[in-house]
């Protein structure tokens, strides 16, 4: 646009007046289109986990009352978490199986923090329902562990996946012991 | 501007069975308009830009808004403090409420001041008065779902305007109310109705759009087009200079909502939770409701109305009178440019509503009641004078054509735009 410094007749369009005219519509809609994308970024973000709902991100469970063979469930972060107090035999079928011939393979001992407490987040890795197993009369399915009803994945006593349609084992929450017999999940 | 056929394959297709390209062509490219509307001539597509503005923040604030008498002060809270950008969100609903109102009041005085109700406008005009009163109730229930102090007794106040009413006032005042006094029943039909009135309004934009482009824009100078040389299509040089006032809009708008949101969107009562056993020390509505407010305050017993009846009939009255303008005004001629006493008359009306909107902000005791009358009875003698004006004014000869007038005052050191290259090639 260094020719703008000779004056031109008025009216005289030529190529190069159609060109600056085409300039300025793209950058003029490019500005635009920016804004309306920074306009609506608030809006989308809007969606996102509100400040108090992440402030509601760890749960406190105190394991005192819960009894060997006892299993567990806590809400954290609006989701169930099984907590198991495992017996001897669970510990013992769960670290035995041969875990190459796993779908998702995982020992036992990178599932837990303390052979006894097994902590998994009770949500089917299928397609999210809340497997069965957490009062002694549901079904547990072949393995011990958890059946989902939904579309019969079965769990083993470490959560792992051994059978149905679920990709991985239960998912894991991060937690940790504050005590010998309290966790903090989150 | 003659319409290219479309050269896109798909388009044509589509086309061919919905023609929505067809239309757009034919109502921005090929609509004609008058080629000297002014800046005033920008409020109208404002006013809906800013109800879109509206709807989209309105519909995010209702993802997060609790409809409870227990929860919705709470749930507006937590908008402000702890959803991301829920601060902005709102202040932009809050604040979009009065610059809508302001652009909105400034388009309809420009009607009035170039005569845009007069025939063959009559019903875009009347459709126009709907849209306020439905803007009007829309802007009240949502002002009342805060739930703080001044949403409680607001509420209270208006909805028992309709008590006023003989024989089944207090029936259809508790109708309203779903109880016997503003509760939660109350709140979840405000927050219904508040969802669906603006899409009510959406609808009714649409026929005042569909009425506009029957006849095409009114102008400055308030006569018809008369041919091609007195129009220029709407795109691009309406739609370019919309968006120019859009910006200006904007920045003014961006102020009030990041540095004074709460100068003129609401009072500070309102963030006091809503009490029902205490009213506030002043009720005092939304400042774009004030000038009806103050005709409600202001008047007195008249023959065997009571006061509070006669009050709530001047408030309506005030609005629905609009609705008989284009009949009311006795004039032909529609700009005030070429009305040498109305356009005095029209600027007294402008004064008259800012006087009774100051009224309506104070306290009705001593001397604000007197102007209030004063004011009050002088917005409804306005429109006997409009009357009266048209019967014995004599307008100023009109010019020959919109092209003739511009050409006359552009002194001829532009071609007429007809005869020269216009478009890109």
């Amino acid at each position: 646009m260094a020719d703008t410094a000779q004056p031109k007749p008025m009216g005289a369009h030529t190529s190069d007046s159609a060109s600056r005219r085409d300039f300025l519509t793209i950058a003029a809609s490019a500005v635009a289109g920016v804004g309306a994308a920074v306009a609506v970024w608030p809006l989308i973000d809007s969606m996102e986990p509100a400040k108090d709902t992440l402030a509601l991100s760890t749960t406190e469970v105190d394991l005192g009352p819960v009894q060997v063979g006892q299993r567990l469930t806590v809400k954290w972060q609006g989701k169930p978490v099984f907590i198991d107090h495992r017996p001897e035999g669970e510990i013992k079928a769960a670290q035995e199986v041969d875990i190459n011939t796993l779908r998702d393979p995982e020992p036992d001992s990178a599932r837990v923090k303390k052979p006894e407490w097994l902590v998994v987040i009770g949500v089917c890795t299928h397609l999210g329902c809340v497997p069965l197993g957490q009062r002694p009369t549901d079904q547990r399915g072949q393995y011990g562990g958890w059946f989902c009803p939904c579309h019969g994945s079965q769990y083993d006593t470490a959560g792992r996946i051994r059978q149905g349609p679920a990709p991985r084992n239960l998912d894991l929450p991060r937690y940790q012991f504050t005590s010998d017999t309290a966790i903090k999940i989150g | 501007m003659a319409a290219p056929p479309a050269q896109n394959k798909i388009v044509r297709w589509i086309d061919h069975r919905l023609p929505i390209f067809a239309f757009m062509q034919h109502e921005l490219n090929e609509y004609p308009t008058p080629k000297n509307l002014s800046y005033w001539w920008n409020f109208g597509s404002l006013a809906g830009i800013m109800l879109v503005i509206m709807i989209v923040t309105g519909v995010f604030l209702a993802m997060h808004y609790t409809p409870h008498v227990d929860y919705a002060f709470d749930s507006v809270e937590r908008i402000m403090r702890d959803v991301n950008y829920g601060w902005l969100m709102r202040y932009v609903h809050m604040n979009g409420a009065s610059f809508f109102f302001i652009v909105t009041y400034i388009h309809i005085f420009r009607g009035l001041y170039y005569g845009s109700y007069k025939e063959p406008r009559e019903l875009l005009w009347m459709l126009g008065v709907v849209i306020l009163l439905l803007m009007m109730a829309t802007a009240f229930m949502g002002y009342v779902l805060p739930w703080g102090q001044m949403s409680f007794w607001g509420a209270t106040v208006i909805t028992n305007l309709f008590s006023a009413i003989p024989v089944v006032g207090q029936s259809i005042v508790t109708w309203l109310w779903g109880g016997f006094a503003i509760d939660n029943p109350t709140l979840n039909r405000f927050y219904s109705l508040h969802y669906l009135l603006p899409f009510v309004i959406v609808a009714v934009v649409g026929l005042h759009l569909v009425a506009l482009h029957q006849h095409g824009s009114n102008n400055p100078l308030g006569i018809d087009r008369k041919g091609p040389q007195d129009s220029i299509p709407f795109h691009p040089y309406y739609t370019v200079k919309d968006m120019f006032g859009l910006g200006v809009f904007l920045i003014v708008f961006s102020v009030f909502v990041f540095y004074v949101p709460n100068l003129i969107g609401t009072d500070p009562q309102n963030y006091v939770r809503a009490n029902p056993l205490q009213t506030p020390p002043e009720i005092v509505p939304e400042w774009y409701y004030l000038p009806f407010y103050a005709m409600l305050r202001s008047v007195p017993d008249i023959l065997f109305i009571p006061a509070k009846l006669a009050g709530v009939i001047a408030l309506f009255a005030s609005i629905f009178i609009l609705f008989f303008l284009p009949w009311i005004d006795s004039s032909k001629v529609r700009s005030a440019r070429f009305r040498p006493i109305y356009k005095w008359v029209f600027w007294l009306l402008v004064i008259d509503c800012f006087v009774l909107g100051y009224i309506g902000a104070h306290r009705p005791e001593g001397w604000y009641v007197i102007v209030g009358r004063v004011a009050t009875l002088y917005y409804f003698l306005h429109f006997f004078l409009m009357w009266l004006i048209g019967k014995i004014e004599r307008p100023l000869p009109l010019p020959t054509s919109i092209s003739a007038a511009v050409t006359a005052k552009g002194g001829g050191r532009m071609a007429p735009a007809g005869s020269r290259p216009m478009e890109k090639p």
